[in-house]
């Protein structure tokens, strides 16, 4: 294992390294610097750059020792640059779950809709299903528990939360997140007819915009 | 008019292949890709196919293939038995199938999936620069079912590997070969010792996502839970049951149970092959 102040580099097998890093904004400030170092062509291919929760995974890694080294010496920003494309995301708050998120708040039903909408997020990292990002950005006083029993079907578009994460479920599946709103039009959240299909890429920006509850 | 295969008897299950989908698992999507990758690429050289041509991949059972235009096929894989309009055919080397004969794959005499590569490759539409069936998220062509039809692609003209070549038999005992990390660090050293000194068996739970094993417990040393992190091929998964989980190509590319180690790949081609009750060492290397 290599140590640096900011970075610890575990070995993931012999073609992969997984960096963790201290906090959720490092992780996203090292996963911008590893984009930023490959488009400038420093970077020894990668095949997948997959970050998560506070690590960043580089798989198809020719000499992961190597790059372990390089990744040593490197001096890291401590935070994210607000410069990733930023998405708007409109929110009929309408979800079966909104009135407990609200009690869990110490709000009435009918605020959470501002409180939700009032920050900027960060798709910090996707999985679960293809488009499917976990958004950071509620502040840790917001964050709610999973539901006890999971639901077995989730509707598409249906917006959710649990723990530190926001996330809009691009298909209909089962789920276990609390369900506040719904954006109309999920489509665009995975359309493999774009070059990029998936709206929500670590890094996005994303802001939940509320609408009229009557469409 | 381009040659079509219909499919009479879809098997267990039987999916359509290729070498996967690589540089989108930072979107949640799967590598996918045929398990038994080496069998897979000898029966596309042994019919002069394009490396990324897509096979049938089946499971156990085999399945039963008619095309309306006279092709030429090879089953490889698993070992099975071969019949072309109930007559014995040739298990391993190209075969002709004449238009409108059915092409039987039989059940497994052992392994697990044969593979059945046709002359021009299963031409499905690919899905984000793969034909592979992702049976985790769903992407590409769904598994096949009976009356199914399947668009085939134009033979190449490139020379074929001359038939000979020697396929490997599945295993009666599987040695995984694997690296500790990243997270061998919560667990025992107790555990350690545990899984890379007991004999675990291939689960019959096991699918294109896992081979499950049974066996003994593997204990952590702290219960906390691990934030979301990237899983790569072959990682050796620890869920709170204990019981190791190897990684095969629908793994899901962010997981929160500890990785105690990393399976080398080429090791995973011959896991795929390890039919339920096989013996499985894990070993340092």
């Amino acid at each position: 294992m290599t140590e640096s102040p900011s970075a610890e580099v575990r070995p993931a097998g012999r073609r992969a390294l997984l960096v963790e890093l201290p906090d959720d904004e490092r992780t996203g400030a090292f996963h911008a610097e590893l984009l930023r170092r490959r488009a400038a062509g420093t970077l020894p291919p990668v095949e997948e750059i997959v970050p998560g929760a506070r690590t960043v995974l580089l798989d198809g890694v020719t000499d992961p020792e190597e790059l372990a080294r390089r990744i040593a010496g490197w001096d890291l920003p401590s935070h994210a640059a607000d410069d990733g494309a930023m998405v708007d995301i409109p929110v009929r708050y309408d979800g079966p779950d909104l009135a407990h998120v609200a009690a869990l708040w110490g709000i009435g039903a009918d605020e959470v809709a501002t409180r939700h909408s009032s920050y900027t997020y960060r798709v910090a990292f996707c999985g679960f299903a293809p488009g499917f990002g976990y958004l950071t950005g509620l502040p840790a006083e917001l964050h709610v528990p999973r539901r006890d029993t999971p639901r077995t079907r989730v509707p598409a578009g249906a917006v959710a939360l649990a723990g530190p994460y926001s996330a809009v479920y691009p298909r209909s599946t089962p789920g276990g997140w609390q369900l506040i709103g719904t954006m109309p039009d999920p489509a665009p959240l995975w359309d493999l007819t774009r070059e990029e299909p998936a709206l929500l890429t670590p890094g996005t920006r994303v802001r939940f915009v509320p609408q009229d509850r009557t469409p | 008019m381009k040659a079509e295969l219909a499919v009479v008897r879809s098997g267990a299950l039987t999916t359509v292949q290729d070498r996967g989908r690589r540089g989108h698992a930072h979107l949640g999507v799967p590598r996918s890709g045929a398990l038994d990758a080496p069998a897979m690429n000898l029966a596309n050289r042994l019919l002069g196919n394009a490396p990324d041509a897509a096979v049938l991949e089946t499971t156990l059972t085999g399945c039963a293939l008619r095309p309306d235009h006279g092709v030429t096929v090879v089953v490889g894989g698993a070992p099975c038995p071969v019949t072309v309009d109930g007559r014995p055919a040739a298990w391993g080397v190209p075969v002709r199938v004449p238009a409108g004969a059915v092409l039987n794959v039989g059940a497994v005499t052992s392994g697990v999936r044969s593979y059945v590569a046709v002359a021009g490759g299963i031409a499905v539409e690919p899905v984000l620069g793969s034909r592979s069936a992702d049976l985790l998220s769903g992407l590409g062509p769904a598994p096949l079912r009976d009356g199914d039809v399947l668009p085939l692609g134009t033979p190449a003209r490139q020379p074929a590997l001359p038939a000979g070549a020697p396929w490997p038999a599945p295993p009666t005992e599987l040695t995984l070969p694997l690296r500790l990390g990243p997270r061998a660090d919560w667990f025992a050293s107790a555990a350690l010792h545990t899984l890379t000194s007991a004999t675990y068996r291939v689960s019959q739970h096991s699918n294109r996502i896992g081979l499950r094993t049974e066996g003994p417990s593997l204990a952590r040393v702290s219960a906390g839970e691990l934030p979301s992190e990237g899983m790569v091929l072959g990682a050796v998964q620890v869920p709170p049951d204990g019981r190791p989980v190897v990684f095969l190509h629908d793994h899901p590319t962010t997981g929160g149970y500890p990785v105690i180690g990393v399976v080398a790949e080429a090791a995973l081609a011959v896991a795929a092959q390890a039919a339920a009750g096989t013996p499985v060492r894990f070993t340092l290397g």
